[in-house]
This record gives C-alpha cells, structure tokens and sequence, in this order.
C-alpha cells in the first residue's frame, strides 16, 4: 500500500522532527552525488540551485531558451506568508487552517502546516536575494489581502510577483553555474525516465535544436514540470507548458494523484475567436477593488454602462455575502459560469461577465487606482483596445492550475525511488482547490525548504549504490522507445496538426471534464479521447526533419495529453463527490453549493497506469484529519 | 484581412538565410501576431511544408520568449510591447510585412527566427545575483528599505530578458539589459556589498560575449517592452567608474 | 585589467569635454573678430601671439593634439568593434525610427569635422607657425589678415558654414552622451545636463557660423 510517511509528533513538530532525524551526507561525499533537475520555473531552479550550493553536482534542464523564461514568471499577484505584519490575527496555524480548508479538505494535514511553516522563511531568502516586494513608506514589507483568506498575508512585487521570484531562483542558479555546480541544458526536452533495478537513475532528453537524443544519469532525479493545464489548450498557461516529463514518468510506474482536479480562474479574459491561442489572465487581486456583474435579465444587448445600477445582478456579493468578489476560485469561476450558463453572459460571445471599477473609482480617485492596477489596465487595452477606467473590464473562468500531479509522499518522493516532483508538478498541499498566492508559495518552499531535506535523505542511501553509467541497457532501451515514437510521428502521413487534436482535446474537456462535469459526461468523453487518440496514431501530420521542429515538440506532448486527458475523466469519474475544483453535477444542494462526501472520499486517489487502452488502476491514500474538524466549506 | 508577408527563412546556424514570400488571408483584427504566424504554420502544414520556427511561450508579455524585427522594428510598430502582445489590428489590409530575427552577432539564428540568447545568461552568470545562499537570509523586515528605493529597484528588475534593446541598438549593444541588472541588484542594501566586483566583471562579459558598447541613442529605451530606463546605463557607467578608481 | 569598450568610450567622453571646453575658449578668441576693423586686427593678433608664447598654452594645446588624435582613434576602435557586434545586416530596417539621427551618425560627422580640422590647421595654424606672415603694427604676426582673406570666398564659406553643422549635431549628441558615459544617472540632474548641452551646442554652433558670414558681407560690400 502507499505510505505518505509521515513524521511522528505533533502537527506543528513534524517537521521539525523530520529535519532532526534525517540523514545527513557529509560534504566531501556531496561531490559525488549527481542530480538531475528537469525544469527551471520556481521549484526547479530553487531546488537546483541550494542543492548545488550544498554540494552536490546539478544537471538542470529547461525546454525554454533560458532558464529564467519558466512559466513561473507570470504569477502576477503574490506570494502568501504568515508573518503576521499586519497585525492582523494571522498565524501559522491560520495559514495552515485557510490552505486546509481552502482545498476543500482533500490534502494532508502535515504537508500543509509545513507550507506555512516554511512561508515565514521564504519571504526572507526572497529579500535577501534581492526581490523588490512592496514597502510602506517607513520601508517595511507591504501586505494585501488575496481571495479565500480574511487576513492580509500576500507579499507582492507590483503585478510581476511570479517574475520576480523567478529572477531570485534564477540568479541564484546561475550563481552555481558559475561556480561550476550546476550544468545547464536549454532547449531540451525530457522524453523518458530512466529507471535501474527500479530505481530512478537518470533521463532520456532531446536536444531541441540539433535533435539529438541524449542519455543522462544521476543518483536521483527531480521533475520540477509545472502543471498541465494546457491540456485545455485554451488557458492561463504558457504554450511551451506540457504534462510530458510526468506522464512518462507515470507510465513507468509513478503514481498520479488528484488529476482531474483543476483550478479555473475567474479572472481572465474571455475567447473572443476561433483562432485564439491563450486566455490571458487578469491578476486577481483586480477584485480587491472591482465588483463583479451581469446583467440581471438574461440576453441583455444594452451596451453595458447603459445597464442600471437596479438592473446587474452583483451574484458574488448576493450569495457570498460575507467574502463576496474575494470567494475563493473554484467558488467564483462557478458562479460566473453558472450565470452565463443561463445565458446572463456578456461580451461578443456571451461568455464572459463583468468587472467594475467605476465603485471604486468613485470613492477612492483614479489616481489611487491607477496606482494600484495600472499595468493591468494598460494590459487590457493592449490586448483588447478598451479603457477599462471607463468601461467594465470582461472576464471569464480559464483553467489555471492543476492542484493534481504525481503522487508524492512526505519526502516529496513519488512511487517510484529516487524520483522527486516538486511545485505544481506534484500533487501534494493544496487538496481540490489551491488558494490564490499559495502556488508561488509552494513552488518556493518545495525547492529552496524541503527538498534540500528530503533529497539527501534519500541519497545517503545511495552513497554505496553501484555506479550507473549511460551505458547501462536500460538507458538503450529507454533511449529505442523515445526514438521509435519521434520517427513514427515524423512518418506519419496524416491530415491533422498536433495544434488540431490538442484544440478538440481542449474543447472536450471544457465541456465535459471542466468546471463542472457530470457521470454522462464523463463516461462520454472516455470514448470521445479513446477515438480522438487513436485518429492521432494514425491522422497525424508533422512536417519538417528532426532538427529544431516545433511540430515535432508539439506531437510528442499532445500524445500525452490525449493519454493524460483519459485519467483525469476516469478520476473524476470516480470521486462520486463535489470538492474544490471537482464539482460533480449530481452532488450539490438545492442552491448550487457543492456538496461533499468524507465518508466515502476522504482520501487521495493514486492512480497506476496499466498500460496503453487499459483502465487505470486505483489505489487510496486515506486522509486523517487530527487537528482540523471537517465542516462544510462555507463562504457565505 | 489579407496581408503579404516577407519572412526569413534560414536552416541552422551556418547555412544562409534568405526571405520567403506568403500570402495569408483571413485574418481577423482581435488575433494577436503570434496567432496570426500560428495560422500560416497551420496553413503550410497542409501544403506540406516546414513550419515557421519561433520563440514563443507565455503569450502575455511577461516571459521574454518571443521577439522578432517586424517591419524593421523591434517586437514591431508599437512601443513598449512584445511581439504577442502586438495584435493585427495594428496592421492595415494588403499591406506588406517584413518579419525577420532578431540580429547581432551574439545571437546567433538557430532556425527561421529562433535566436540564441545565451549571451544574457552569461551575462548574468559573471555576476549578476546577490550571493545569498539558501539558508543565510534574516529577517526579511530586519533591513527596511525605502519605499521609493524599492520602487526603483523593481522598475530595473523589471526586465523580461527578450533582447530587444539589442535587436534596436546599432551597435547591438547589451547595455541596457546589463545596467538594468546592475541597478536592480545596486539599489538595495542587500546588494551594495558586491557592486563594485559585479559591474567589472558583467560589463567585461558583456564585451566577452560579443555586444557592442553603447553610443546613448536610446532606442532601447523606445523598444523595451518593459519600458525600462536609460538612465540605468548612467548608473552602471558610474558604477563602473567608481569601481575602476577605487579598485585597489 | 582588461580593457573594456567602456574604458574607451571613457576616453571619447574626457577628451570630447575637453574639446567642447576648448571651443568655448577659442569662440571667445574669434568673436573679436566682430569688433571693428582697426581693433579687431590688433587684438586677434596680440591674443594670437599669446596664445602661441605661453608655457601654460602650450602644454594645453599638446593635450588639445592628444585629444583630437585619441578621440578619434578611439572612435575608430570602437566603430570596428560595433560592425563586428552587428552580425548580419537587417533586410528590412526602420530602427531608425526610434532615435535620432545624429546620435545614430556621430561617426560621419566625426569624420565631416576630423577633414574639416586637417584644412582648418593647414591654412592657419601650419601657416601661423611655420609660414611667412606679415607683421602687424605691434610686431605680432598678421593672421587677421589672412583671417579676413580667406572669408572672402564664398566656397570657403560654405565648406565652413557646413562643417559647423555637422559640428553642432555633434555636439547636440555628444555633450550628454559624454555625460551618460562618465556616470550622470540621476534624472533631475541628467535633465539639466541636457539642456544645458542644448544652450550650449546652439550657442557654439551659432557663434562660430556668425563669424565667416559677418566677414564675408561687410568686406565684401
């Protein structure tokens, strides 16, 4: 059975006692010790970076140009930490509790103590690094609040939190480059894992110019992946973002978790075309000061600031009261889709729904809020050609951030030996709904707090092991089956692009296993990405040679979303509940709130993969709940 | 609408590269250019054809991937934007448009109008970090910083690395990208303690790495998509002065 | 050390200010050219000797050599360093629309002004120095006349008239980019800079065109 290996103790000594107990590796052995670390976002280049700083020798890879380009970047609105500078009655224990309860108690409880444990940390090694947060005008750090919370416990650096995290983690590991610890691989792809007497012991990558396929070993290996909510194709995430690195990962026996749990975000702009590649997202912490509309009567045509004040329907504020536009996300992106479900919706497609600052404006000046959220606006009118001053802004839900991945225990450890995922790539702290400024958070903590721990725990294990080299049969054949795969895509005849099984892909999946999904649905959309795939094997169409092909990139990565896009109806399938993101039509009450069930679902689901065309295989990591009672997750 | 394209075409770094002529039709005003290269691709791979290779990523201007020289402009006709943040709606019907890569010598053409621009990351390398290792931070409120000084620092730090203030400069000079670094990492305290060493030998990379020095036209000023300030590269040359005479 | 491309534009910073002091000094020296004929010719004569007897005046006027040599030595260093930074050349190129001219072009006008000094000093200060001139009243050596002379013909004029153009675009660009160069970042002050090297390229672009033209028309009528 899988075992989460918790720490003995109290929930607030666990880690502590962890961290007291772990093997340790002596300096003059790190050196002998390789790590691969796949991806450079938040989680990878941090945990890249302190593990080359204690000692140990770092093979990083990125499919991006540089590793500071990680879709980590575009985090806009902040990073959550209980120090309490507000004097606000926040605490770890607070953070803890909001986070617990904030994904809708489906993560465990001492991985999220030690998120907030370790926030207080993060925000220290972030300024020490040189991370320009906000300050108050007496010079100290300035807090806001974030949806979901009712303390104000976000750190935030203007709208570029994410991007300024990220320059800190990338120059601290190109600090380690320099000094000779780290070895960088841009422009490479990881296409296989490589595993020796069951263990994790190094990767198959292709180099995305020259296209040649390369064999990397090391005594442990590290995905630091990001999440895949670009199976979606249409949303918040980077187009380069893939499910790729894990996916293979599971199909070598990692478990996934929590898959089918993805969060949509309420705030982004809306499809406007067919053609449209990206659902731009609009920081949340637009609803600090914006209110959210639609008009009352459904099909309204009056131009939108011709619509009453009596007329809009404030639906956030009228069933939310008490956390009204700041309800956390998987509350609000429901609510805005209910309405325009029922045909309230606004904008050219009707899919969207309104943002108003003219409240805000009114009683605050355009100073103040131009101040605040500027760069958002100029971004609106950017991308949009509209003067969000003067007019309400246009949102809708877009999918977002995936709270699953691979299964991991305490350790940040798969089921599988030696291989860590760390940040969004794992499933661990944020339950069925992840609450805003929390994901930088975790991405941060995973890689600069945790995995430094944890890793070298594992490898003290290793010191002994037997030496594997890139000669070792397995590498060949993990090397053969990358090959075999990229030559039939590039022999493939076919009549369709990658980007057009990815777009029905997409399409798919928002209506059948997006924000709410029904048994129907789903049992539907197993059939319809079962023959969707198998068109893929043989309708695909790639042009080009081996070299620098995007086309080649893409086929690789769709293949694995259409297999990834199967799991995550089966999990929904299965998880006869509503929780968090998961909101499963028939659970739900008179008035539309989800409903959930501990006696049958309070546990995490782990799903093996048994191989192409079979059913995925579950197994349960049951969730024990000591500190926190379990109560409905009420934001009225 | 209908536009007709000149795009350069090269295979890898050593061959020549050379423009190619399209037509595409049926482009609507609301996509963004990038969708609008998207549309063509899917366009060639029906004919059969190698795609149009380009860096591209995040889509919303903030990672710095996407770059090109569209009309002889820097991420295109408007200022202070990136390429996928450029939208058709910019362009008028029929007209012509000329999309080339980014040149210098230091970024190098990989395919079409991808470029290597690992230039920067060696640039940041040589030393642009503060060297604080996990572990060693105190109290983040320990050090306050004035407001304005961290408004400051974070107008520097705003940088996305896209290259662009090279693709505009004549002397595809650095100078922007690597002043914007020095004053960000200058400007707070925790910073002050490697600036004199960090400017010598960031200012000696950005030499090492090919770029051109800087001549003050400010074009990259007009380019950035950040809108990041000249008056960086003052700061980095005072820094490098200050350095030079009190260097022991 | 290594030499850095920013030690050399140091150097095209100092000795662009000390020529741009110099101007200042020898602007004043010609503007008693304007003053009537009968002074002007024993004032321009006497400062002219003083200026060619002084110990101090000299080593000055060796830096000034220096500095005119080293600017543009140095100006020609770093433009080969710039076309090699260039690589490939742009097939369709409109950078130009987002920067000036002259700062793009300091390299011709350099030359423009570099050609214009080599005739500047051979008809006046070679002939000054080694040449056969006239005695004024006062024993100095007679360049006013010379002076006179030569503005007396209009092709003379127009090379002159030009070489002050290119000059002030030059200077228009260089006064703040030296300033830039030597480390003036802070905006208030960086603006000041800037103004005052428009005042001060118009002032010396303007008196030095005066001078051939107000020559040119009141001895010639």
């Amino acid at each position: 059975m899988i075992d989460a290996k918790i720490p003995e103790g109290n929930l607030a000594d666990k880690w502590s006692n962890y961290k007291d107990s772990s093997k340790l590796i002596n300096p003059a052995n790190r050196k002998k010790l390789d790590i691969i670390v796949v991806g450079t976002g938040l989680a990878g280049s941090s945990c890249a970076a302190t593990l080359a700083e204690q000692g140990y020798n770092i093979k990083s890879f990125c499919f991006q140009d540089s590793a500071r380009r990680a879709h980590s970047v575009a985090a806009q609105g902040g990073v959550n930490a209980a120090k309490n500078y507000k004097n606000d009655g926040d605490s770890v224990y607070r953070m803890f509790y909001d986070t617990i309860k904030g994904g809708d108690f489906r993560s465990r409880e001492a991985n999220v103590y030690r998120l907030a444990e370790c926030s207080l940390a993060l925000i220290d090694q972030a300024v020490a690094q040189g991370v320009p947060f906000a300050r108050e005008y007496g010079g100290y750090l300035n807090n806001r609040s974030f949806g979901g919370v009712q303390v104000s416990r976000t750190f935030y650096a203007r709208g570029q939190t994410g991007q300024q995290l990220m320059i800190g983690a990338y120059q601290a590991l190109m600090r380690q480059v320099s000094a000779g610890k780290v070895k960088t691989y841009t422009r490479h792809e990881m296409l296989d894992l490589v595993m020796v007497d069951g263990k994790a012991r190094g990767i198959i990558a292709r180099n995305l110019e020259t296209g040649e396929i390369e064999r990397h070993s090391a005594n442990a290996v590290v995905l630091a992946t990001g999440g895949y909510g670009k199976v979606y194709y249409l949303s918040t995430l980077a187009m380069g973002c893939n499910t790729s690195a894990i996916w293979r990962a599971h199909k070598k026996g990692a478990l996934m978790s929590g898959v089918s749990w993805i969060q949509f975000h309420p705030t982004c702009l809306p499809q406007i075309g067919e053609t449209q590649s990206k659902l731009t997202l609009m920081s949340e912490s637009l609803r600090n000061d914006g209110r959210i509309w639609v008009p009352k009567k459904a099909g309204d045509d009056r131009v939108l600031n011709d619509i009453p004040e009596e007329e809009r329907d404030y639906y956030l504020e009228r069933r939310y009261p008490t956390f009204g536009n700041l309800s956390p996300r998987d509350i609000s992106s429901r609510a805005a889709k209910e309405r325009i479900d029922a045909g309230c919706g606004v904008g050219p497609m009707k899919n969207a729904v309104c943002l108003d600052f003219s409240k805000a404006i009114k009683e605050q000046g355009l100073t103040k809020i131009e101040e605040k959220y500027g760069n958002l606006f100029r971004m609106y009118d950017k991308i949009n050609g509209v003067d969000a001053y003067k007019e309400p802004m246009l949102i809708s839900p877009a999918a977002h951030f995936t709270m699953g991945g691979l299964w991991v225990d305490y350790n940040l450890m798969t089921t599988i030996p030696g291989l860590f995922a760390l940040g969004e790539a794992n499933f661990s702290d944020h339950g069925a709904n992840r609450l805003g400024a929390n994901s930088l958070l975790q991405s941060c903590v995973d890689g600069y707090f945790i995995a430094p721990y944890t890793i070298p725990n594992y490898l003290s294990g290793e010191l002994k092991a037997e030496k594997v080299t890139t000669d070792h049969p397995a590498f060949a054949e993990a090397e053969k089956v990358v090959r075999e795969q990229l030559e039939r895509f590039l022999n493939l005849k076919g009549r369709f692009s990658a980007d057009h099984f990815h777009k029905t892909l997409g399409k798919l999946l928002y209506d059948k296993c997006g924000l709410s999904r029904t048994k129907e649905s789903l049992e539907q959309a197993i059939v319809e990405i079962k023959a969707l795939k198998k068109s893929f094997d043989h309708e695909l169409k790639i042009t080009g040679d081996e070299q620098v092909n995007s086309e080649l990139e893409k086929a690789g990565r769709v293949s694995d979303f259409l297999e990834l896009g199967e799991l995550m109806c089966y999990d929904a399938l299965q998880r006869e509940e509503s929780c968090g993101a998961h909101f499963r039509e028939e659970y739900q009450t008179a008035d539309g709130e989800a409903v959930r069930n501990d006696e049958d679902f309070c546990y995490v689901s782990a799903w093996e993969w048994k191989g192409e065309g079979k059913q995925p295989e579950l197994h349960k990591e049951p969730l024990v709940f000591d500190t926190v009672k379990l109560s409905v997750r009420s934001y009225k | 609408m209908k536009l007709y394209l000149k795009v350069w075409r090269q295979e890898n770094r050593e061959s020549k590269g050379d423009m190619v002529s399209y037509v595409v039709e049926g482009i609507s005003e609301h996509m963004s250019f990038l969708e609008m290269l998207d549309l063509l691709n899917e366009r060639l791979i029906q004919k059969g054809e190698r795609v149009i290779e380009f860096d591209h990523d995040c889509r919303e201007g903030i990672c710095g991937a996407c770059g090109m020289m569209i009309n002889g402009r820097a991420h295109g006709p408007l200022s202070g934007t990136t390429t996928c943040q450029l939208h058709m709606r910019s362009f008028k019907d029929g007209e012509t448009v000329y999309i080339e890569p980014f040149r210098a010598a230091a970024f190098p053409v990989l395919r079409d109008l991808k470029i290597d621009r690992s230039g920067f990351d060696h640039i940041i390398q040589s030393g642009g970090y503060i060297s604080a290792s996990t572990g060693q931070a105190p109290e983040s409120n320990s050090i306050p910083i004035a407001h304005e000084t961290t408004e400051a620092a974070f107008d520097a730090a705003a940088c996305i690395g896209c290259g662009a203030c090279v693709a505009t400069c004549k002397n595809s000079s650095a100078a922007l990208f690597t002043s914007a670094k020095i004053s960000h990492l200058v400007l707070l305290p925790q910073g002050k303690l490697e600036a004199a060493d960090r400017v010598i030998k960031m200012v000696s990379q950005m030499d090492a790495e090919g770029f051109g020095h800087c001549s003050n036209t400010e074009a990259c000023e007009v380019e950035c998509p950040q809108e990041i300030s000249v008056l960086h590269i003052g700061r980095m040359n005072y820094q490098y002065n200050k350095a030079l005479i009190l260097k022991k | 050390m290594k030499q850095t491309t920013l030690m050399y534009k140091l150097v095209m910073a100092v000795t662009g200010l000390f020529l741009c002091f110099f101007l200042i000094i020898h602007l004043l020296g010609n503007l008693q050219l304007l003053s009537p004929p009968a002074i002007a010719r024993e004032q321009f004569n006497w400062y002219s000797h003083l200026l060619s007897g002084n110990i101090l005046i000299k080593i000055i006027s060796y830096v000034l050599y220096l500095s005119i040599i080293a600017h543009a030595v140095y100006a020609l260093i770093l433009t080969r360093v710039n076309i090699k930074a260039q690589g490939s050349q742009y097939v369709y190129d409109k950078r130009g629309q987002v920067s000036s001219w002259n700062s793009r072009n300091m390299g011709i006008l350099g030359t423009i002004i570099l050609i214009f000094l080599v005739i500047h000093f051979k008809d006046y200060w070679y002939v000054y120095k080694f040449g056969h001139l006239p005695l004024d009243a006062k024993g100095n050596k007679d360049l006013y006349s010379i002076v006179i002379s030569s503005f007396q013909q209009g092709w003379y004029i127009i090379l002159y008239e030009l070489s002050f153009i290119a000059l002030g675009f030059h200077l228009l660009h260089g006064f703040f980019s030296a300033s830039r160069t030597l480390g003036l970042y802070q905006p208030k002050y960086a603006k000041v800079v800037r103004v005052f090297g428009w005042a001060y390229s118009l002032l010396i672009t303007f008196g030095f065109m005066l001078i051939p033209l107000y020559i040119y028309f009141n001895f010639n009528s």
